[in-house]
């Protein structure tokens, strides 16, 4: 608490008022040397390495990166530089990797100086959306409030919009929301994300919010050698490793899963994971044999993947991995 | 006459980006900042009227900035104030609180004298301001 009391002195109130004299315009600027200076090859690098797959996405990133840099080198020679609507729609399918590359996209933006804080505020309907009248505005600033200096990332935009309803308070939010993403562009960037098609009809229905989105990026489906690099990764971090016979399993697996409904990509193969996990839990629990190595606590075996349901369906021309006829 | 409350009051008023530097200052050290509007400058006044609800989970200024702007905008004649709150437990109290708006022109306060039994005077003191109804001081 010492600590906390002796920092309570806070700024003095006039130490922001000192003004910095604008810097005098440069004839050059050396673009490589303000690449380096805003660190933000770290983080593209990071989504490089990081991230698997989604090229298109990753290559948009580094083109907004580029314009952002190119501006302020604009700024620096003293050239007109508007500043620049930052709103973005992420559009793909569950598990592509939305929330994951907002969260990078806030670093980036907070390397480049265009938000303050860098943090990012993930909200659904539930938080913009009040129930009852007068209850959206308040909730709706509060949320933007939140966000502000940092992203607004709103999941699944086009509950927001409810045609069906006219006495929606869906509107209401929608409209709070462009007045801030209009009068307010440097406090915030709104990332509007959801699944294509719908993104689709509720940009089409709210043409106001179209327009002041500059970025749409678009995320496609993993391949299935993609997914089993991401299934690789995650066990990774897990401190899990596969047998030669479980990566087998897994490569049958991920085509199989990837025909079935309600596939949802990365998110399918982390929760496939978590049941090989379990089924390995329960695999060493009924053993019962006393001492178990780091090894096999490590080590996820084919027969705690081929347990799966969807092993039991015919596959999509796929050689059944369990040898059935 | 000037009114002095709270913390920086004997300072010149502060500018919006001294108020935001302070805010920052209040945001970074887990304070719940709030806005608060009177007209009633007596100083045992100490419940002043909520500008919307405080602010919780706030990462930078901007958010409560704009709320000082409507608050002038909706009572430019009114005393204005930013409060932090501190919930650290030991604490449970506001830690930072200051003015941010007041009238054009302060009257000041009348001094009463009031005879009591014997000799005895109580004094108390009456803003001018307050001689007017609610809503209707400082012209």
């Amino acid at each position: 608490m010492s600590g906390r009391a002796a920092a309570g002195a806070g700024p003095s109130p006039a130490a922001s008022a000192q003004s910095v004299p604008p810097p005098a315009a440069a004839a050059q600027v050396d673009l490589a040397t303000l690449f380096a200076d805003a660190q933000v090859s770290d983080v593209l690098d990071e989504l490089d390495t990081e991230l698997v797959g989604l090229a298109p996405v990753k290559a948009r990133i580094r083109d907004v990166a580029a314009l952002l840099l190119v501006d302020r080198a604009r700024a620096a020679v003293g050239l007109a530089n508007a500043s620049p609507s930052l709103h973005m729609s992420f559009t793909g399918n569950p598990g592509t990797g939305k929330t994951t590359v907002a969260m990078r996209m806030a670093q980036i933006l907070l390397r480049l100086g265009y938000v303050r804080k860098g943090h990012l505020v993930a909200v659904t309907r539930d938080d913009l959306v009040g129930q009852y009248i007068g209850h959206t505005a308040p909730k709706t600033r509060d949320v933007l409030k939140k966000a502000m200096g940092g992203v607004l990332f709103i999941d699944e935009a086009y509950y927001l919009y409810r045609p069906e309803n006219e006495r929606d308070y869906g509107q209401e939010a929608i409209e709070i929301l462009l007045q801030v993403m209009e009068n307010q562009r440097d406090d915030l960037v709104v990332i509007f994300a959801g699944y294509e098609d719908r993104m689709a009809t509720f940009f089409r229905s709210n043409p106001g919010l179209s327009s002041r989105i500059a970025h749409h990026i678009d995320f496609p489906d993993y391949t299935s050698g993609e997914l089993g690099e991401i299934a690789t990764r995650m066990l990774g971090q897990m401190q899990y490793r596969l047998s030669e016979a479980a990566r087998q399993a897994l490569a049958a697996y991920i085509p199989r899963r990837m025909g079935q409904p309600h596939f949802a990509n990365a998110r399918s193969i982390r929760n496939a994971l978590d049941r090989a996990r379990l089924r390995q839990a329960s695999r060493l629990f009924r053993r019962r044999s006393g001492a178990v190595t780091r090894d096999e606590l490590m080590t996820i075996e084919a027969e705690d993947l081929l347990a799966s349901r969807v092993f039991d369906e015919p596959g999509p021309g796929a050689s059944d991995a369990k040898g059935r006829p | 006459m000037r009114i002095t409350q709270g913390t920086f009051s004997y300072l010149p008023d502060l500018a919006d980006d001294e108020i935001r530097a302070q805010v920052e200052y209040a945001l970074a050290q887990g304070w719940a900042v709030s806005v608060e509007y009177t007209d009633d400058p007596h100083p045992r006044n100490s419940y002043w009227e909520m500008w919307g609800n405080p602010m919780f989970d706030l990462k930078d200024p901007a958010g409560v900035m704009a709320e000082v702007v409507a608050s002038r905008a909706q009572f430019p004649r009114h005393y204005i104030r930013v409060n932090a709150f501190d919930a650290t437990r030991g604490f449970e109290t506001t830690r930072l609180s200051f003015i941010v708006n007041r009238p054009r022109d302060e009257p000041g306060f009348v001094l009463r004298r009031q005879e009591g039994a014997g000799r005895v005077i109580r004094y108390t003191i009456d803003s001018y301001a307050t001689t007017a109804p609610e809503g209707r001081r400082y012209g």
